[in-house]
């Protein structure tokens, strides 16, 4: 704990708490309004085919059924480039990934919502809907998407080649390359290069909680919706866009949000239920059932990743260079661009380059996913670096200690690193009791990796009413998914000097709190917690303000520290004065809009030991161990909860996880008992070690621990599997059929 | 003056030159001085007098949330880095028309 702060540091009960354990928390499926009905959305059963004729009579007349639609319903407006929260892409594609238009372009995908007096009637009715389809061809992994002669998704999508539009039609949505220095030069200067393959599967986030939404398209025109989202300004933004109405015409409450990861930025139901809602008159609510979320919402996209890198014989990198294919599933815009950006982020290199793909497959249109991109690059990149420092007769850690990345280091896609705590991250891994303690036994391997992700900034708003007792009410717009409610709390208690049970945070709707971007990219506890910082100074501001009218002084004069209020002898406490407010001017609203700068990359690391068992194939964790550089720990357990989780997921996605297709793009497992999630019962005690390099832009130092710690636990277990099989693993999951090919390919 | 650092993608513009150095305020103006320079690049990295959704702007090693109105000083490094989100090329040109 940093001995300056008196709250930040410390580990208060999290507000929501008491609503969590006990079951009271309200979520998108509790919503009941007067008159509400129930949406179905019909689901495409091809994974690639033309929609010839959709008839919906039947579905109509069907008894209880109140709105049937398609995607003719939508409002028809010139298409546009549109802000999905975390990027922009053409409205065209997110109203055609909403309801389908002229083509089905994955099995699963959206192609007509009934509402009805209850879910079973529209789940009926939605099945009468006549759609006759003309089957076509589907294309399932980059590879083969890249290929000539490859089914083909978009008709119109021509592949930008290094920034140029190109006259050729086919998957490849776009080529892009970052260079730095020579790569072969570089190479030229290596007394050994590594040059290997990776794949990739398809993994889902897996959120418990499904996508849901309810809306009510109002008698006054307005659109309210209530949701599961990580953002609901862009729930509100993008309804807006696709419904052609202005942003003023739509409100959405965020509910309390069972996970997201990534997957719940995109938006699918809202416009949906609100056009049911228009076309009804009543409130419609849909939930998406299981099978749905994992069909037709947006996974992590698979990949194939080649990766090179030269050494010299005392273990200096020379040269790097890397391609990256990402299927974007069915529309332009995976993941592979923070890929690129993450690949060779911990070295610092002369010599890059780095090709990117973005591929469109016959595969539902893909999501971020905590840290989206970097696992898969840090996969291919941290095996190759493994397999250098045994070539090469270098500890693991203290290769990637000579070529880490540091203040200064020039990444390949150009900005120079400000302060980093790579080099910090890695010494702690180093003098960790895990890493110098023995691993006795046959068929056991300890692997390590190292992962980053930059972080994002975003824009946030903060309001802060002060209570007569003392208490503030603080109001945000950030979903609360990894107990952000109390992190931002604190910061605000901080500046105040009250303990961070007095700081009383709610998440609100739209209407109630200015712009704030998405909880993703690790943003929340540094952005929004900045905003509560500057909302708490400018209570701080006008507190003073108040004691200087009680005291007949100036503002200037008086002082505050730590929630005591002082001016010449004088002093009053916070609630002191709160109790005043009525006779020194009336109420106390601290207000803070901010866009913040400064934003700091995380980097992480794990060491893992395993046990492979020789006649099944089955890799067993026994230890794990996060490493994060969190900037400045807020509340610890909410960081070693993020550590954790983000082990978890990563573990799940080295061993188990993937989306088995079948030949003509049916996934094969969508339900969470064949979709193989890594449980309790799996797992041992994720320990974690924090590591703080603060950021010095951030009023805490903050930078933002939510996703940088699912980078490296596929590397990391990866090698620790070669040294426990003697196999090096190259695809994503290694299951037991996977190593136990290996095992029999072993030369 | 500033260092402007070009993206591969727009090197054909500049002729393989990674690096330019031009003078300017802000970004805008930077981008009207390397347009004089090397004709083209302003539509490629602007439309309707902002940056094109796909680009961002860095500005000594810091994502700008300003884009043009961002100011730089005689010593600032400037990159454009281009996002690929999205990226159907006949709407791009749908939107630039329209």
């Amino acid at each position: 704990m940093s001995s300056q702060f008196q709250v930040v540091g410390t580990r208060p009960v999290r507000h929501d708490g008491a609503d969590k354990v006990t079951g009271r928390a309200l979520y998108g499926a509790d919503i009941q309004l007067a008159g509400l009905i129930h949406g179905f959305v019909l689901r495409s059963p091809h994974a690639h085919a033309r929609i010839k004729r959709i008839d919906t009579s039947k579905a109509e007349a069907f008894p209880g059924v109140k709105a049937v639609i398609t995607a003719a319903d939508f409002p028809v407006t010139p298409d546009r480039i549109v802000d999905l929260g975390e990027g922009d892409t053409p409205l065209s594609y997110v109203r055609g990934n909403m309801l389908a238009s002229g083509k089905v372009l994955y099995k699963g995908h959206a192609v007509a919502a009934v509402a009805a007096t209850n879910v079973h009637i529209a789940e009926e009715a939605a099945s009468l809907i006549e759609v006759e389809y003309e089957p076509l061809p589907c294309v399932l992994t980059a590879p083969d998407a890249m290929k000539d002669g490859a089914p083909i998704l978009h008709d119109d999508l021509r592949m930008k080649e290094l920034g140029e539009a190109t006259d050729k039609p086919g998957n490849v949505a776009e080529h892009f390359r970052h260079v730095k220095g020579a790569v072969e030069d570089g190479f030229q200067l290596a007394d050994k290069i590594i040059e290997r393959e990776f794949s990739t599967a398809t993994v889902h986030q897996g959120y418990i909680e499904p996508h849901n939404a309810t809306a009510l398209w109002n008698n006054d025109g307005r659109v309210l919706v209530w949701c599961s989202t990580q953002g609901s300004f862009v729930v509100r933004d993008v309804t807006a866009c696709v419904l052609d109405l202005p942003v003023s015409q739509v409100k959405v409450t965020p509910m309390e949000i069972g996970g997201g990861f990534g997957g719940k930025i995109p938006v699918y139901l809202e416009p949906v239920a609100a056009l049911l809602s228009k076309k009804s008159g009543r409130p419609v609510k849909i939930v998406m059932p299981r099978q749905a979320v994992l069909e037709a919402t947006g996974p992590t996209p698979g990949s194939s990743i080649k990766v090179k890198i030269g050494a010299t014989k005392d273990g200096r990198f020379t040269a790097a260079q890397a391609t990256l294919a990402y299927e974007a599933g069915a529309y332009p815009g995976s993941m592979v661009g923070p890929g690129a950006m993450c690949v060779f982020a911990a070295y610092d290199i002369d010599h890059i380059t780095i090709d990117g793909y973005d591929v469109c497959v016959n595969k539902p249109s893909t999501a971020a996913y905590r840290a989206p991109g970097a696992s898969n690059a840090a996969f291919a990149t941290e095996s190759v670096v493994d397999e250098l420092a045994e070539t090469l007769g270098i500890d693991p850690i203290e290769l990637r200690l000579r070529n880490a990345a540091k203040e200064g280091t020039r990444r390949a896609d150009g900005p120079k690193y400000r302060k980093i705590g790579c080099v910090e991250v890695l010494e702690a891994m180093k003098n960790h009791p895990h890493y110098k303690a023995p691993l006795e036994g046959p068929n056991r391997g300890r692997g390590v990796a190292v992962g980053f992700w930059f972080n994002v900034g975003l824009p946030s708003s903060v309001n802060i009413a002060v209570n007569a007792d003392g208490t503030v009410n603080l109001v945000e717009g950030s979903t609360d998914i990894g107990g952000t409610r109390t992190s931002i709390a604190m910061q605000a208690a901080e500046v105040l000097g009250l303990p961070a049970e007095s700081v009383l945070p709610s998440v609100v709707d739209t209407d109630s709190i200015g712009f704030t971007a998405v909880t993703g990219g690790s943003r929340t506890t540094f952005a929004t917690g900045w905003a509560a910082h500057d909302a708490a100074q400018d209570v701080v501001r006008q507190i003073k303000e108040r004691a200087a009218a009680l005291w007949e002084t100036t503002a200037d004069k008086v002082k505050h520290s730590r929630g005591v209020y002082s001016c010449n002898g004088k002093s009053a406490t916070f609630a002191e004065l709160a109790a005043k407010l009525g006779e020194t001017g009336g109420p106390v609203v601290g207000r803070a809009a901010i866009n913040p700068r400064g934003v700091g990359g995380s980097f992480s690391g794990v060491i893992t030991d395993v046990e492979v068992d020789p006649d099944t194939g089955k890799t067993t964790i026994l230890r794990f161990t996060s490493f994060q550089d969190a900037g400045r720990a807020i509340h610890p357990s909410y960081v070693e909860g993020q550590m954790q989780g983000g082990s978890v997921q990563g573990i799940g996605w080295a061993l188990n996880e993937e989306y088995y297709m079948s030949a003509d793009g049916v996934m094969q497992n969508s339900s969470l008992l064949d979709y193989r999630m890594p449980t309790s019962l799996d797992l041992p005690m994720i320990d974690t070690h924090i590591v703080e390099v603060p950021n010095p832009a951030h009023p805490f130092g903050v930078r933002g621990v939510g996703e940088a710690n699912i980078v490296p636990p596929p590397a990391a277990i990866a090698n620790a599997i070669y040294r426990a099989a003697g196999v090096r693993m190259r695809r994503l999951p290694m299951n037991p059929p996977a190593v136990m090919e290996a095992v029999w390919r072993k030369p | 003056m500033a260092v402007v650092f070009i993206p591969t993608l727009l090197q054909d513009l500049t002729g393989g030159l990674s690096k330019i150095e031009a003078s300017g305020a802000t970004i805008r103006d930077l981008i009207a001085a390397l347009d004089q320079l090397h004709p083209g690049l302003a539509a490629r990295l602007t439309e309707d007098d902002r940056l094109r959704p796909n680009i961002s702007v860095a500005v000594d090693g810091e994502i700008s949330p300003l884009g043009l109105l961002e100011k730089v000083s005689p010593t600032s490094e400037v990159h454009f880095l281009t996002a690929i989100k999205g990226g159907r090329q006949s709407c791009e040109e749908d939107c630039l028309s329209g």
